[in-house]
């Protein structure tokens, strides 16, 4: 019998999940993103410094040593749920996740890593690793001069540059950065190219490359409550919203046709649900089949934060096509996290590998 | 009894003591299962006398592991599911003193099987529609009517029974529940052959069955409320075993798969793929719910397991047969035979795509289970209702 994963959430995980949502509620509601998200940066003035500094939602990654909170994923994939769930433009999965659990992978008690690692547990330091948000974990690629389509650059001061000889620190002073317009315009996206900067070497090719992995593995597998949080938001307002519009001289809520359809995406909800929790125990645990347990959730959790996410478009009728209501920002993520850290037909194939279940020749 | 709190460490004295006086290698079956109720170890949350302790229900595992590791014999508790899971609850509620002392130890035992007689033709979804009429005659009722899709009724002693006794009210309030002798010369049973070629199921027809006045559980009248104890314990019942990872269905399938690189395509593969992904999602699903039970957190997800489970053994056979090629055109025996359990992932490929065709329908349509989920879990608007202030005689059929 396979080792069975925690799949609840814990009375800690829950106070912090109230902490998350009351900021957000305050700082970061649909208006606010809206407000924000066609300027410079779509990023809240001061959001980041009360998430990462204050609730401590940066650090919990990172071990008590080494100037973090010495939690673990379980409680970043909660904080996660919440950022998905309002769209929050915030460079939470790029720095306090990928790059985090790329600098910890490195093994650092002391020196360059130790340093950074402590600046990002605080939150007064932003990461963020220059590979196109679209990479899966194992997928190794060469190093190209110009990257493209790097989540959250715009929020870095640091970079870590993946480079044949090892993986190299930039900062992002030194870096070329040019905005590309993003899909979802919540994380911008920009092309990086850090080859006019020598930058400090953190690890040679090995060590470097095997980081990358962990970072990337620990991205994807959390994204899965990103995901989550997306489409439990998408269900909870399309419930609200068709409880409460009248055509026919009813609530269009009380239709089979749109009440079956949103049967179903709770359905899709509660497995989504397992999924990410499942990853989010697996990563904290270290366990064996971690990287199953990834691949499965995000098959799974992008197509269930896709599905809600178009679905709450349709379900709202004319309303759900405006720019003015927030639909559109949980679609646009939707779809972007779908392809971000592998797709679900990638994360399919990692499946296959791992379960020996082959392609055909 | 002794005045001391029932605990663990009693219960296995109590257990180790039934053992010794009792021993199973020595001792015949039944002979030792009627021990095993005599001495409250048979569902130790039942109160004295019939079969329990009044202890708590989770205390009862403690008495299981015991007897499972003396290698005593169950009551093969599959077999009398229906007994077990629906009528012997709704005895425990509902029934006399008398009822009770009757009924209970034989169907704990397995010495009297028991069916429920529910549906009819005219009433699946809509069972309160139900139109089994019975009548009054001095201290009996006399019962005429047709049922369907009775499980064991070819095997049963008596039947939990749902019939109407006032066609002049609204359909919920004009029923009542009755116990049924299944060998009452009016009971007629008679397979219900399915599209896999066996009979799983019964007709079952009634036509001047005679009931006595005690074998009625609850009040005349109130026969739907004494229905929803029953239909809660089922539901309580399909919580579901701890499955591995590729257990079920996906199992087979993938095992084909992988022993047989010839039939593979790209397609399927895919296919396969999505629906192994899917089953390991539903596997964790189940997992979290007990987890939720055990941590005294129930939740909703329970009906999610259903839904997700019907269209997963439909589409994992589905791709099964497809996957088999010249096999896949095979069907192991059409004969019409009768078993007496049933297995959703025995027989055949082509049984099993068969078969689970009616996993969206048995126990709840698919339809039925999705409205549950939207009003009662989501909170949505109810479908307006045209039928709850009509006499039962005035609804169109």
């Amino acid at each position: 019998m396979t080792r069975q994963p925690d799949l609840l959430y814990s009375e800690t995980e829950d106070d912090l999940r109230a902490a998350v949502r009351s900021l957000l509620a305050d700082r970061a509601d649909a208006q606010a993103v809206l407000g924000r998200i066609e300027g410079e940066d779509p990023y809240l003035p001061g959001l980041w410094e009360a998430l990462a500094g204050g609730i401590g939602a940066a650090g919990l990654l990172v071990p008590e040593k080494l100037g973090g909170h010495g939690a673990s994923h379980r409680e970043a994939a909660v904080v996660l749920e919440e950022l998905g769930r309002a769209v929050t433009p915030a460079p939470y999965l790029t720095s306090a996740v990928v790059a985090t659990a790329t600098l910890l992978a490195l093994g650092a008690d002391g020196g360059r890593t130790a340093d950074l690692l402590a600046g990002l547990a605080s939150g007064e330091r932003v990461a963020v690793l220059a590979v196109p948000f679209a990479t899966a974990p194992g997928t190794v690629t060469d190093p190209v001069r110009r990257v493209p389509a790097v989540a959250d650059a715009a929020a870095a001061d640091v970079l870590l540059v993946p480079r044949a000889d090892g993986l190299y620190a930039v900062d992002a002073a030194d870096v070329v950065l040019t905005r590309q317009s993003s899909l979802d315009l919540t994380r911008p996206l920009a092309v990086v190219d850090a080859s006019g900067a020598a930058g400090v070497r953190l690890a040679g090719a090995e060590a470097g490359r095997a980081a990358v992995g962990q970072g990337l593995l620990a991205g994807a597998g959390l994204l899965a409550s990103e995901q989550l949080g997306i489409a439990e938001w998408c269900l909870e307002e399309t419930v609200r919203h068709t409880g409460e519009r009248h055509q026919f001289n009813r609530p269009v809520g009380s239709f089979q046709a749109l009440k079956h359809r949103m049967a179903q995406l709770w359905l899709e909800l509660v497995g989504a649900r397992a999924a990410a929790r499942a990853a989010a125990d697996a990563l904290a645990t270290g366990a064996p089949d971690a990287a199953l347990t990834v691949a499965v959730a995000q098959a799974y959790c992008s197509k269930a934060a896709v599905h809600a996410a178009e679905e709450c478009v349709q379900l709202h009728g004319g309303i759900g096509m405006t720019w003015e209501h927030p639909a559109h920002l949980a679609l646009k993520r939707a779809k972007s996290d779908a392809i971000a850290l592998g797709s679900a037909g990638r994360h399919q194939d990692t499946v296959a590998d791992l379960v020996d279940l082959p392609a055909p020749r | 009894m002794t005045e001391t709190p029932l605990d663990a460490a009693r219960l296995v004295d109590r257990t180790r003591r039934l053992l010794a006086e009792h021993p199973p290698a020595t001792t015949d079956r039944t002979a030792f299962l009627r021990a095993r109720f005599d001495a409250g170890l048979a569902w130790v949350h039942y109160p004295a006398g019939l079969g329990g302790l009044g202890a708590p229900r989770a205390l009862q595992a403690v008495v299981d592991a015991e007897l499972a590791a003396a290698g005593a014999p169950d009551n093969d508790p599959r077999r009398i599911g229906i007994g077990l899971g629906m009528a012997a609850p709704t005895l425990l509620a509902y029934g006399s003193e008398e009822v009770k002392e009757r009924f209970l130890k034989p169907l704990w035992v397995g010495e009297e099987v028991w069916c429920q007689l529910f549906s009819e033709p005219g009433a699946g979804s809509d069972l309160a529609a139900l139109g089994t009429r019975a009548v009054r005659d001095g201290d009996e009722w006399v019962v005429n009517g047709q049922k369907v899709w009775t499980s064991s009724a070819h095997l049963a002693r008596w039947a939990i029974l749902l019939a109407r006794t006032d066609p002049d009210v609204p359909k919920h309030r004009g029923i009542t529940y009755f116990v049924c002798d299944m060998t009452d010369p009016g009971v007629e049973v008679r397979p219900l052959r399915q599209i896999t070629g066996e009979a799983e199921f019964n007709e079952v027809f009634l036509t001047g069955v005679r009931i006595p006045d005690a074998h009625r559980l609850g009040e005349v009248g109130d026969g739907w409320r004494v229905a929803q104890t029953t239909l809660m314990n089922e539901r309580v019942s399909i919580g579901g075993a701890r499955i591995p990872r590729e257990g079920g269905m996906i199992g087979k399938a993938a095992e084909t798969w992988r022993a047989r690189p010839d039939l593979r395509t790209h397609d399927l593969h895919r296919r396969l793929l999505d629906l192994w992904v899917d089953a390991e999602v539903a596997r964790l699903t189940g997992e979290r719910l007990r987890q939720q039970l055990v941590a005294g957190q129930p939740g909703p997800e329970g009906s999610a397991m259903k839904l997700g489970f019907a269209r997963l053994n439909q589409a994992i056979s589905s791709l099964e047969v497809e996957l088999l090629g010249d096999e896949g055109l095979l069907y192991g025996d059409w004969a019409m035979v009768r078993p007496d359990l049933v297995d959703f992932t025995g027989r055949d490929a082509g049984y099993r795509y068969l078969r689970a065709k009616g996993n969206s329908i048995e126990g709840g349509t698919t339809e039925v289970l999705l409205n549950i989920v939207a009003e009662r879990v989501l909170g949505l608007p109810p479908e307006p209702r045209n039928d709850k202030d009509v006499a039962w005689k005035d609804l169109a059929r």
